[in-house]
């Protein structure tokens, strides 16, 4: 599976593509604007679309009214700040996001409304900023910046439930020295469909995680993305997901190293069950001709439990130096071990839980590495309910 | 008392007939081995009895205490009593040995094993085989070098307490030291559960550290010869060259 494609520095600016340019997946082609019509109309023949259920998606491609009502519910411990702020009005407002489709375009230049989460210069919060947001009915733009003082620690716990439909952006800025992790964890109810960005630019030894669950919910998109603004940042993308019948959760990361000495760290854990079940990872990884001594590693596992399912792993890395440490990327998608289920049957345990024991433990890689216990008994809980649901 | 009893046991894999009519009884006490060269159908003769699916019966008995093994699942075969020690123990990524043993354990017994002395026993047994604590938070077999899957499938077998145990070509991969600690694993099971043991192997040398009451020789999918210890040594002196196997190139 593995590609590696060396390309020469700056033949493939991404100001030179125009509207509608059309790219090939490649990360160094990667279009960007905040203009939304500077992006065609999503269709399947669209590079960043094809994978994903663009019918299902079309109320969100062209402007419209916000009728959306969500309930927060925001746990701030002293040392940040949350409040509801028009985006623009925000010194950080554009620092990280570029928009890389139309969606995202749309809900920077339409989301009138946004938190701005600050957490203080050298602040080490005492437990996790968690933002809950309940979705009651309609439609809504988000647009969200998140901003960490240098030499902060901070997580942030994002918890989507409710029935939600939103396009959604939220920029991050991790000042020098900065450690903040995020945990988006989408568990929405049927119907909903989520459109989520988030933009990251990880500072000077800064530290940024970024964790990603993806459980409930119709349709849930996500486009990660890492900058670098300076030497020596570290970022690590994890991923996990189960997807059941009719879910389409799909996953478009892209990690940027334009500075020297920076780490990227990326895993993300998929599993599939039942009728049209559908899972998307794109891993796109360039790094620039400045990001000499770039440490970078990613991996995606597919576990696909029943026929009916389908998944796509598509790793992509441009490496434009030879001077880097390390680069490398896997994926792997496949069924269940038939070796791993007779071993565990062959000591008494039953069909049904071998098969519960080896999916625990396919995901258990991702959990273990979350850092926040609550968040991990709350996964391990929803896991056990899927699976008990699967009848697996 | 519980007794294994394999009469005119036939396995084909895709098509093709493995076994050709096993007979074979193994009881609680009794020490079996059964010594064959490499393609002899020794393995699949183990993982047959098990229930591994790849094999298929096309004719003959296997019974435990009169039961039909044959038409039990592969966990309910355990579950009755039969224990297979496999020669490539399978990795469980993530699966902790502890939470896989606890499973395992509970599901043999019916019932979850209480805590306190569940700990003192797998400690115990894991000194036994000096197996490191920190194996516990380990995933199964995850990593594990070929001497630390065996001693760990041996763990497991004085841990569930089998009536009958197949040990698949447990010596093969182990060094002499290692080999001593296994055979102490599986003596010390013979000694306190009166377990009967089908010992598998094509090297007489594990045979004198876990002497057999029976040595069974298989050849071409059957039990040709059966005899005492005496005749592990002729083995171990002739090869099984009189059996037809073509006679090796002298080292």
């Amino acid at each position: 599976m593995a590609t590696l494609i060396q390309s020469g520095p700056a033949e493939h600016e991404v100001s030179l593509s125009g509207p509608g340019a059309q790219t090939t997946g490649s990360p160094a082609e990667r279009f960007t604007s905040r203009e939304p019509e500077a992006f065609e109309v999503p269709s399947s023949r669209d590079e960043v679309w094809r994978f994903s259920p663009v019918d299902r998606l079309r109320p969100f491609f062209e402007v419209f009214e916000p009728d959306g009502v969500i309930q927060a519910d925001n746990t701030v411990p002293d040392g940040a700040h949350v409040d509801v702020v028009e985006p623009s009005s925000t010194a950080a407002f554009g620092r990280a996001l570029e928009p890389a489709d139309r969606v995202s375009a749309l809900a920077m230049a339409n989301a009138t409304r946004g938190l701005h989460v600050r957490v203080d210069a050298n602040a080490e919060l005492s437990e996790p900023i968690v933002l809950v947001r309940k979705g009651i009915s309609g439609r809504s733009y988000g647009h969200h910046v998140v901003e960490v003082g240098a030499n902060a620690r901070a997580t942030l716990v994002l918890d989507h439930v409710g029935e939600i439909q939103i396009a959604a952006n939220m920029e991050i800025v991790v000042g020098e020295g900065a450690q903040l992790s995020i945990v988006a964890i989408n568990d929405c109810e049927p119907g909903s469909i989520q459109l989520s960005s988030y933009a990251a630019m990880v500072g000077r030894d800064a530290t940024y995680r970024h964790i990603n669950v993806s459980l409930g919910g119709d349709i849930v998109r996500i486009v990660p993305t890492v900058r670098f603004s300076g030497r020596g940042g570290r970022a690590e993308l994890l991923g996990l997901s189960f997807a059941g019948p009719g879910q389409h959760f799909e996953t478009r990361l892209f990690v940027d190293h334009g500075e020297p000495d920076c780490s990227s760290d990326v895993l993300y854990k998929n599993a599939l069950e039942g009728e049209n079940a559908r899972t998307v990872w794109i891993g796109d990884v360039r790094i620039r001709p400045e990001a000499t001594g770039t440490q970078t590693f990613e991996l995606n596992r597919n576990l696909v439990l029943t026929d009916g399912a389908r998944t796509d792993s598509v790793p992509n890395l441009e490496i434009e130096t030879g001077e880097i440490l390390r680069a490398g990327h896997a994926s792997a998608s496949g069924r269940f071990d038939d070796l791993q289920l007779f071993y565990l049957q062959s000591r008494g345990i039953p069909a049904d839980e071998a098969r519960r024991l080896v999916v625990r433990g396919f995901f258990a890689e991702v959990v273990n590495r979350i850092g926040v216990p609550q968040v991990q008994d709350r996964l391990l809980a929803a896991i056990e309910d899927e699976l008990m649901r699967a009848g697996t | 008392m519980s007794t294994l009893q394999v009469r005119d046991l036939r396995v084909s894999v895709e098509d093709t007939e493995i076994l050709k009519g096993v007979d074979l009884t193994v009881s609680s006490g009794e020490t079996h081995a059964l010594m064959g060269p490499n393609g002899s159908g020794k393995s699949t003769l183990a993982y047959s009895i098990a229930g591994h699916p790849k094999y298929t019966v096309t004719g003959g008995t296997v019974t435990l205490d009169g039961e039909d093994v044959l038409s039990m699942k592969i966990d309910e075969r355990a579950r009755a009593g039969l224990f297979l020690a496999m020669q490539y123990p399978v990795e469980v990524p993530g699966v902790s040995t502890s939470n896989f043993l606890r499973t395992a354990v509970t599901a043999i017994r019916g019932e979850a094993p209480k805590l306190r002395t569940w700990v003192k026993d797998v400690n115990a047994a894991m000194a036994e085989l000096d197996i490191e604590s920190s194996f516990s938070e380990r995933g199964v077999n995850e990593g594990f070098s070929g001497g630390e899957k065996k001693r760990y499938e041996i763990l497991q077998l004085a841990l569930l307490k089998p009536k009958i145990a197949i040990l698949d070509e447990t010596d093969s991969g182990l060094d002499v030291d290692a080999l001593r600690t296994v055979s102490r694993g599986v003596n010390s099971a013979r000694e306190s559960t009166d377990l009967g043991v089908l010992l598998i192997t094509h090297y007489p040398r594990i045979l004198q550290y876990i002497r057999p009451d029976v040595v069974h020789v298989f050849y071409h999918g059957r039990i040709v010869e059966t005899g005492g210890a005496e005749l592990a040594d002729r083995i171990e002196a002739e090869g099984y060259v009189r059996f037809g196997e073509p006679k090796e190139a002298v080292s």
